[in-house]
């Protein structure tokens, strides 16, 4: 065929198909674009419009917005990928990357997968499979005992072998059902017997096994390259500690606090794993670090490229895209081992749609104001994003990768923070404030990273609503931040007369607006969403009363704030320079409706603040993404009602309507992003208006059900 | 050079250039006595008027505004803000109405009325305040109503009714005059024809009632038992009866709502908001803040009233009609915001030549259809034997029937006394300005009150000597200070508003700006043909 003879012809590959989307999709294309290979892109209904799509040079539908009806669907990406003619095709991350079978099938129908060999991935997806062939090729594994004999006695023999703690683990199910922590040999038998038990009621086998229990673990993983001539190389690792729900949020290249001595054992023990299994092109071995004894065990490879290679290269200074795609033609690796540089430091901080007070539950909406930082060659943004598009409950809810690097450790840090407060999203709730804080303390600056940061420092890291102090200090925050916002939108709406028709120096419009014998004084009542007390708001009356042209006097009411004058000047459009005390500084505001809000997003220093106010909107004037008041609703619904705390799918309904249930019952099973959501009952009492089942789609703040007092 | 400049920044770089002929000199001497002890006098009268200001800002106290947010309810000021367009002017009228007039005070009058841009529509606002007398109607109240929408007929403005009064002291019987727009909250008897007759009206859910009769006299009246809401509320007049036109659900849903009423307003005839895009303007080369130090509360003091107009017209430039003939009244062309004007301003008596001039003037004014503005300092026409002979009656009686028949944008701003038939001439209240403000030092009476007291004391001397009662020299001093006394208290321009004589007391540095947005609000309506009676010749 035609494209047979161009493959031939040049020996390389001319044009991609990214079986991908977003972030990642733009990534592979941008390198691609690069190299002056063409790009042909897939998308579901959901991504018509959206960045990937437009940056390619062409693209495909591929079907309906379920991953599982399009960015799965391997036989209709292979035929998107026979009709325009690509040669090879790069499945990013997720989705179809870490399939052996679409793999396969790509050789099978004659395209290049840009990965490894399927076989590779066959043999690294299964876990026990995986453990056994690197045990078999000498890589350190977490000791532990899984055979088939329970004796307890033999039981307790390995639990001395492996040294305590010990993890008892039942064989079968999850969730921690039937697991036990042991700390030493006295309390063997009973936690046995217990977990025994436990395992047996809860998935009728009771077989065990026992597992070393690591008390302060790293996340360490090695990138390694392999080319198909049979060369490995690795460039270094990645510290990927600090995590939320299982997932990284920052990651950071090279990992902190550890010798060049370890560095290199465990870069030889992931060379080591991928020759095992006769892997090419880029993949990753993750390792789990014990903190207290230093030793580092194998935990899974992860057979593609990572959403944190930005890191690595960094720090390589290489494009790991590009050399992916070298591979794939079959060239051998650019360098060798001894070649890899490792140069200053790099960090990347995973900015995501959710809602951290919520236990950083996946969000959706839209992103009414998307302004990210300014790119340099130290400081990367990737993103699938525009300002406008909708983070749909279909996909991943990340937005956009941070990443940053510096001449060392500290140097990168202070960028890093530098970028998150002046990353600029709103529109819907996202963990940047609280990357701002992991960023900011004490023990990650120092580089005391462990995958339980998060829950060890919760206590600095969310408000304790106890602590007086830090609510106080938060509140006088957010009303400084209201004062500010408040005078730079009476500025802004001078600005958007005098633009408009109406403007034209009219004394009507004069700025300030003109009163007979007093000074234009008008209050907006900024509700602000206080972190510390969950879920609830205060109401900041603001009096702002224009001075003279862009000189505002602002009061907080109901507050020992006192009186604060300003001098607002109008930069541009978001822009504005504020002069408050002889300082002045440049502060950023995004306003937009949504469910009859007018939402105030304001930046200013190293502070961003959110604070809503009721409008009575002109219904002209209501924007095209006015929605419905769905999750509006939410306070004024009766007691008892219980709405869904995020978009996603409903995939278990675990009682009936009218069942009697107790408070905190489990009543349904909600999934959005790969992550479960139980809903409880809030009360004791009945079920009604429960009309949901499996396979349903929800969207936030839609009503679920209410329980009713009997 | 450098003095200069700092006195006039906004002069060129060389003086000289622009003192042409149409650019007023500085006649200002701020190093004098007169400079120092009239700003030192007129600075305590402001602060005064802002007292006054922000005692009525208050509305009807802590209390009742406690009240009036405890039901969700915004204060009529806070309403009126929210119904014109973000962040711009509303020229509110008459702010001291009952001012001391009643036993009780009674802020505003109890209502807020004034002008503001909707859309680009230039609307009048008539918000009763719940916070004063629970938004009766007391005679001022009625009175102010009615001259806002007198001023809205006049000048042709839609008429925003803000209605929540709790029941009306009185029934005030409305004309239809131009189109209306209409919120409400609460009315009850003649409050509620004002919906009914209005063009659109919006009714607040829960808040809003109207009925013409409350439960209470319902049940006297036919025995039938119903709750307000159920009798008269929003979802009855919106649903049912038809009375109301749109049903909001909160106040500031309401007030979207009349927003986007006056969006769908169209006025055939009307500049289509042409009047509201001004062309480029300069400002005055002179301190707009000066006003201050100009005019004399010693009202037997005369000042330069070009010394008033070259702070309030644009660059200071004024082409003067008739310079050098009948001084005593000044006449010319300007631009108040890039907007034509006439101005007439007094620079002492009126004697026959300044009155023919004045009428000559206005003439030409009504011909070319430019809004006319009258600077009131008089004192009255020339008297005695010489000035009869001279005919100052007929001279006078042209100039008055020039000001009464002058079909154009009138606009009255008495900066210093306004006595005797001067008033008359220079278009005092009886003649129908579109717009009448007073400045603090202003003072108006038939007469001075030392001449009053002087022709009342020959009078009751006279009197006395025909009943053959002694007067003795101290009773008629003790006379005399009864009349002053009253004069003063009564000539006042406190004494005047409070009683709707003007529509407002004005900062004499506010005076271009409230000029530039009356003159606006005045030419909102197509041009009127002009037809005089008789001239006396």
């Amino acid at each position: 065929s035609a494209r047979d003879s161009v493959s031939r012809a040049s020996g390389r590959i001319e044009k991609i198909l990214i079986a991908n989307r977003g972030e990642i999709a733009c990534r592979i294309i941008r390198t691609a674009k690069r190299l002056g290979i063409r790009t042909v892109a897939v998308y579901s209904d959901a991504d018509e419009s959206s960045l990937h799509v437009k940056s390619a040079d062409e693209a495909v539908r591929i079907g309906p917005p379920p991953a599982r009806l399009s960015y799965l669907s391997a036989t209709t990406i292979i035929e998107a990928a026979s009709r325009t003619g690509a040669q090879a095709i790069h499945p990013g991350y997720g989705f179809l990357s870490e399939s052996s079978e679409f793999a396969q099938l790509c050789e099978d129908e004659g395209f290049i997968f840009i990965g490894p060999p399927a076989s590779a991935i066959r043999d690294m997806g299964d876990k026990s499979a995986s453990k056994r062939i690197m045990g078999a090729a000498g890589v350190p594994l977490v000791p532990g005992y899984h055979g088939h004999e329970q004796d307890i006695e033999l039981m307790k023999l390995e639990a001395d072998r492996i040294g305590y703690p010990v993890l008892i683990k039942p064989t079968h199910g999850g969730g921690g059902k039937g697991m036990r922590i042991v700390q030493s040999p006295n309390d063997f038998a009973d936690a046995f017997v217990g977990a025994q038990r436990e395992a047996a009621a809860s998935f009728g086998i009771n077989t065990i096994l026992l597992e070393k229990y690591i008390t302060k673990p790293r996340h360490i993983e090695v990138q390694i390259f392999g080319d198909k001539h049979g060369s490995v190389i690795h460039l270094n690792e990645r510290d990927c500690s600090v995590q939320r729900r299982h997932q990284k949020i920052i990651e950071e290249a090279p990992a902190p606090n550890i010798s060049n001595d370890f560095r290199s054992h465990l870069g030889k023990a992931a060379v080591s794993a991928a020759k095992a299994v006769g892997y090419h092109n880029a993949g990753t071995v993750e390792f789990i670090v014990d903190t207290l004894t230093g030793e580092f065990y194998f935990m899974e490879m992860n057979t593609r490229l990572q959403v944190e290679h930005p890191v690595t290269e960094m720090i390589v200074g290489q494009d790991l895209v590009e050399w992916q795609i070298r591979v794939a033609n079959g060239e051998p690796l650019p360098v060798t081992q001894s070649e890899v540089p490792l140069s200053g430091h790099a960090f990347e901080a995973r900015i995501y749609a959710e809602n951290v007070p919520k236990g950083f539950l996946p969000a959706t909406g839209i992103l009414h104001h998307y302004r990210p930082v300014q790119v340099s060659s130290e400081v990367r943004v990737e993103t699938g994003v525009e300002q406008g598009d909708t983070v749909s409950m279909h996909y991943d809810p990340m937005i956009a990768k941070l990443v940053v690097w510096g001449e060392d450790r500290t140097g990168a840090l202070m960028k890093m923070k530098d970028c998150l407060s002046k990353f600029q999203v709103a529109g819907l709730p996202t963990n940047i404030d609280f990357l701002l804080k992991l960023a900011n303390h004490g023990a990650f600056a120092t580089g005391e990273v462990e995958t339980h940061f998060i829950d060890m420092h919760k206590d600095d890291l969310f408000i304790d609503p106890n602590d007086q102090l830090s609510k106080q200090q938060g509140y006088s925050a957010a009303i400084h931040g209201a004062a500010i916002a408040a005078a730079c939108v009476c500025e802004k709406e001078h600005a958007a007369t005098k633009e408009s028709t109406l403007g034209n120096l009219s004394l009507w419009y004069a700025n300030p607006p003109f009163r007979v014998n007093y000074s234009a004084k008008r209050t907006m009542e900024l509700e602000w969403e206080d972190e510390s007390s969950k879920g609830s708001s205060k109401v900041l009356p603001v009096h702002v009363t224009s001075l003279v042209k862009g000189k505002y006097l602002i009061e907080v009411g109901g507050s020992s704030f006192p009186g604060l004058e300003l001098n607002v000047a109008h930069l541009r459009d978001h822009d504005f320079r504020v002069e408050l005390g002889g300082v002045s500084m440049t502060v950023s505001i995004a306003v937009y409706q949504k469910d009859q809000m007018e939402h105030i997003n304001i930046w200013h220093g190293s502070s961003h603040h959110h604070f809503k106010q009721r409008k009575g909107l002109d219904l002209a004037d209501i924007d095209e993404s006015y929605q419905k008041p769905a999750s509006e609703a939410s306070s004024s619904h009766p007691p008892g009602t219980v709405v869904a705390p995020m978009a996603g799918l409903v995939v278990k309904v675990l009682v009936q309507d009218g069942a009697k249930v107790a408070e905190g019952q489990p009543i349904l099973v909600l999934e959005a992003m790969k992550m479960e959501h139980v809903v409880k009952a809030p009360s004791d009492g009945c079920i009604s208006g429960l009309r949901l089942s499996a396979g349903q789609q929800v969207s936030d703040g839609t009503v679920l059900f209410t329980v009713k007092d009997e | 050079r450098s003095i200069y400049r700092r006195c006039y920044p906004n002069l060129p770089a060389d003086p000289t250039r622009c003192l042409c002929t149409s650019v007023l000199p500085d006649t200002l001497d701020r190093s004098s006595e007169s400079f120092a002890r009239n700003s030192e006098a007129m600075e305590s009268l402001i602060s005064q008027l802002h007292s006054h200001i922000q005692q009525v800002m208050k509305g009807g106290g802590p209390e009742a505004v406690k009240r009036n947010s405890s039901r969700n309810k915004l204060l009529p000021r806070e309403r009126i803000y929210r119904l014109i367009d973000p962040g711009s002017s509303f020229l509110e009228l008459s702010q001291l109405a009952g001012h001391e007039l009643y036993d009780d005070p009674l802020p505003s009058g109890g209502i807020i009325t004034g002008i503001g841009p909707v859309h680009g529509n230039l609307c009048m606002f008539v918000a009763n305040d719940p916070t004063v007398k629970g938004g009766t109607y007391y005679p001022i109240t009625i009175k102010k109503h009615l001259r806002a929408q007198e001023i809205a007929a006049q000048c042709r403005l839609p008429c925003m009714y803000l209605v929540d009064s709790g029941g009306a002291f009185f029934k005030a019987g409305l004309r239809r005059h131009s189109p209306d727009a209409f919120g409400t909250s609460s009315c009850t008897a003649g409050g509620a024809y004002i919906p009914a007759m209005a063009d659109e009206s919006v009714m607040v859910k829960g808040n809003g009632t109207i009925f013409l009769a409350g439960p209470p006299l319902v049940k006297a009246a036919t025995g039938e038992e119903v709750s307000a809401e159920d009798l008269g509320g929003a979802s009855v007049h919106c649903r049912t009866s038809g009375v109301s036109d749109y049903f909001a659900q909160d106040e500031l849903h309401a007030l979207a709502i009349g927003r986007n009423i006056m969006k769908n307003l169209h006025m055939a005839g009307n500049m289509g908001g042409q009047h509201l895009r001004m062309s480029d303007f300069k400002e005055p080369l002179y301190d707009v803040a000066e006003l201050r130090a100009i005019a004399p509360t010693d009202l037997k003091q005369s000042f330069d009233i070009r010394s008033v107009i070259s702070r309030i017209v644009d660059g200071s430039e004024f082409d003067e009609f008739k310079k050098l003939y009948g001084t005593t009244l000044v006449t010319g062309f300007a631009r108040i915001f890039g907007q034509p004007v006439g101005i007439i301003g007094n620079n002492g008596i009126l004697f026959n030549e300044s009155a023919l001039k004045g009428a000559h003037f206005i003439e030409l004014c009504a011909q070319r259809n430019i809004p006319l503005i009258f600077l009131q300092n008089i004192t009255g026409f020339m008297v005695g034997s010489k000035s009869e002979a001279n005919g100052i009656a007929k001279a006078g009686a042209k100039m008055v029937m020039a000001v009464s028949c002058a079909k154009v944008p009138k606009i009255t701003v008495v900066v210093g006394g306004s006595f005797g038939a001067g008033n008359y001439a220079m278009c005092g209240r009886a003649y129908s300005p579109n717009f009448m403000f007073f400045w603090p030092n202003a003072r108006i009476s038939v007469m001075g009150g030392a001449q009053a007291a002087g022709v009342l004391a020959q009078i009751e001397r006279a009197n006395r000597k025909k009943a053959g009662i002694p007067w003795s020299k101290e009773d008629e001093e003790k006379f005399k200070a009864g009349v002053v006394e009253a004069y003063e208290r009564e000539g006042s321009a406190y004494y005047s508003t409070a009683r709707l004589w003007d529509d407002g007391v004005i900062d004499p540095a506010d005076t271009r700006k409230v000029l530039g947005l009356s003159i606006a609000a005045s030419t909102n309506c197509k041009p009127e043909k002009t037809k005089y009676g008789v001239f006396r010749m």
